[in-house]
């Protein structure tokens, strides 16, 4: 039997450092709510076939919860946590607020973070084209509609789109 | 998940010897499929050698076509400017396949070594030769609607679910593999295998082998192409047929013919009777029905599947119209 011996991890999290000791086998997502307290990023499937893990990495989106947190290190996270300014949202979050994106709200901050990613991926302006490119996240409560609504009505905030 | 020690490799090298002497050791890049296999115990590996940090995602236009690095995510070879234009097939197969967090990760030699999603293999309480060779399969008797309907064995009927290498098979892509024993360059056609008697081996890379790079020729197909794929949802499901068709066509007539079908057998089907009658014919809809037709008399479906040959003809035809229609 191999022991999987604690790892010492330095990982930057919305800006900030944390050190770690953590077995190997932990994913990503179990470091963000277990071991730093973010619990914004949600745990979903836990087999990245429903996108409520969604972080960004280096400004990309990815799911957390398929992937060891010991492989991060040396890059940005950035989770649902560090959208908002004070009380000021992100105008995603706003637009989700605004167009009803979301019911009863697990989802919500993946979709919200696979957005905010797939605006910076260069986000495309027809309706079904944004649900394909959202196709990595999953709706229990159904609110695609007004997920799209929010997505558009941000990308046409956009200067440069 | 079961217990392993962690190792990131700083050098090609090491890498190689990191998985070389011990053989339930495995390297590990994007882990998206490698993680979801560790959390339900179908993959047990003891060591992670860790490869993220090599510099092998690089990917680069040269004179005899396209060099793509191994550790070069999905996502950045489908947009790659250099592959929209010059073998857009391959991009239009990539975004055919998962979601685009997973092709955020994922890399290209991981999508290679990409295993089933035979229901049975990924049950750890279900006989699968593939898992646990000689245990049986429990497919062939069993709820067999995703399995394959060409060159499956009396060992496994599992099919390879990725798209991005049907589009790799159609390019004549050859694979480019660092080893304890050197280097060694092996066509994608002949990279995955059969099932036959050892269907636990998905493709003919050894132990000690590690993908460097993905190498694409020149190619001829960047006008008359089409990735047609049919699944049960619209998006982010797994092939039930898929068929990657490019042309050459030149005065009316086909000079070269590429078919490449995925989701009906254990590797990527190139369809080298159907691209036999599409050269030197027309472009029509009747030359693409005889070429469907020829591809699917070996057809062997299971009790579940027999849609799929039928689904395998008109996707191959549809693909086809869809290419000429390109120009």
């Amino acid at each position: 039997m191999v022991n999987s011996d604690n790892l010492n991890l330095l990982l930057k999290v919305n800006g900030t450092q944390h050190t770690l000791q953590i077995d190997p086998r932990v994913t990503l997502l179990d470091a963000l709510r277990e071991k730093i307290g973010l619990t914004g990023t949600k745990k979903g499937c836990d087999r990245g076939q429903c996108g409520a893990c969604t972080v960004l990495v280096d400004g990309r989106r990815i799911n957390s919860c398929l992937t060891l947190a010991v492989m991060y290190q040396e890059t940005e996270i950035t989770t649902i946590e560090e959208l908002a300014k004070g009380d000021e949202l992100h105008p995603m979050q706003a637009a989700f607020i605004k167009h009803d994106g979301f019911q009863c709200g697990y989802c919500t901050p993946g979709q919200i973070m696979s957005a905010v990613g797939l605006l910076a991926e260069g986000c495309p302006s027809d309706d079904a084209e944004i649900k394909e490119c959202m196709s990595g996240n999953i709706c229990r409560c159904s609110a695609y509609p007004g997920i799209v609504a929010a997505i558009q009505e941000v990308r046409q905030m956009q200067p440069n789109l | 998940m079961k217990p392993f020690s962690y190792v990131r490799a700083t050098n090609q090298n090491t890498a190689i010897q990191g998985v070389a002497d011990r053989q339930s050791a495995k390297f590990i890049a994007g882990g998206t499929n490698l993680i979801d296999l560790m959390k339900v115990e179908v993959a047990q590996p003891d060591r992670l050698v860790d490869i993220t940090q090599l510099p092998l995602s690089e990917i680069e236009i040269n004179s005899d076509g396209l060099r793509i690095g191994a550790l070069a995510r999905n996502s950045d070879l489908a947009y790659n400017p250099e592959v929209r234009s010059h073998y857009p097939l391959l991009s239009q197969a990539i975004l055919a396949g998962a979601s685009p967090q997973l092709r955020n990760m994922a890399t290209v030699g991981g999508n290679l070594m990409q295993r089933t999603r035979c229901y049975y293999f990924m049950d750890i309480a279900a006989p699968c030769n593939k898992r646990d060779p000689g245990a049986g399969c429990a497919a062939i008797e069993g709820y067999n609607r995703i399995h394959a309907i060409f060159g499956a064995s009396d060992k496994c009927i599992a099919t390879h679910p990725s798209d991005m290498c049907v589009g790799l098979a159609a390019l004549d892509a050859k694979v480019r593999v660092a080893g304890s024993n050197g280097d060694r360059i092996i066509p994608i056609a002949d990279f995955h295998r059969l099932p036959g008697d050892i269907p636990e081996r998905d493709t003919v890379l050894e132990q000690d082998e590690l993908i460097v790079a993905i190498d694409l020729p020149n190619s001829p197909f960047a006008k008359n192409y089409h990735y047609l794929k049919v699944r049960d949802r619209a998006s982010y499901a797994f092939a039930l047929v898929s068929v990657a068709a490019a042309l050459e066509i030149e005065n009316g007539t086909i000079k070269a013919a590429r078919i490449a079908l995925g989701g009906v057998a254990h590797k990527p089907w190139r369809a080298f009777v159907a691209e036999d009658i599409l050269v030197g014919a027309k472009p029509t809809e009747e030359t693409f029905a005889a070429a469907a037709t020829a591809t699917i008399r070996e057809a062997k479906p299971y009790r579940h599947n027999q849609f799929k040959v039928e689904m395998a003809k008109r996707a191959i035809v549809r693909a086809l119209i869809n290419a000429t229609e390109k120009s």
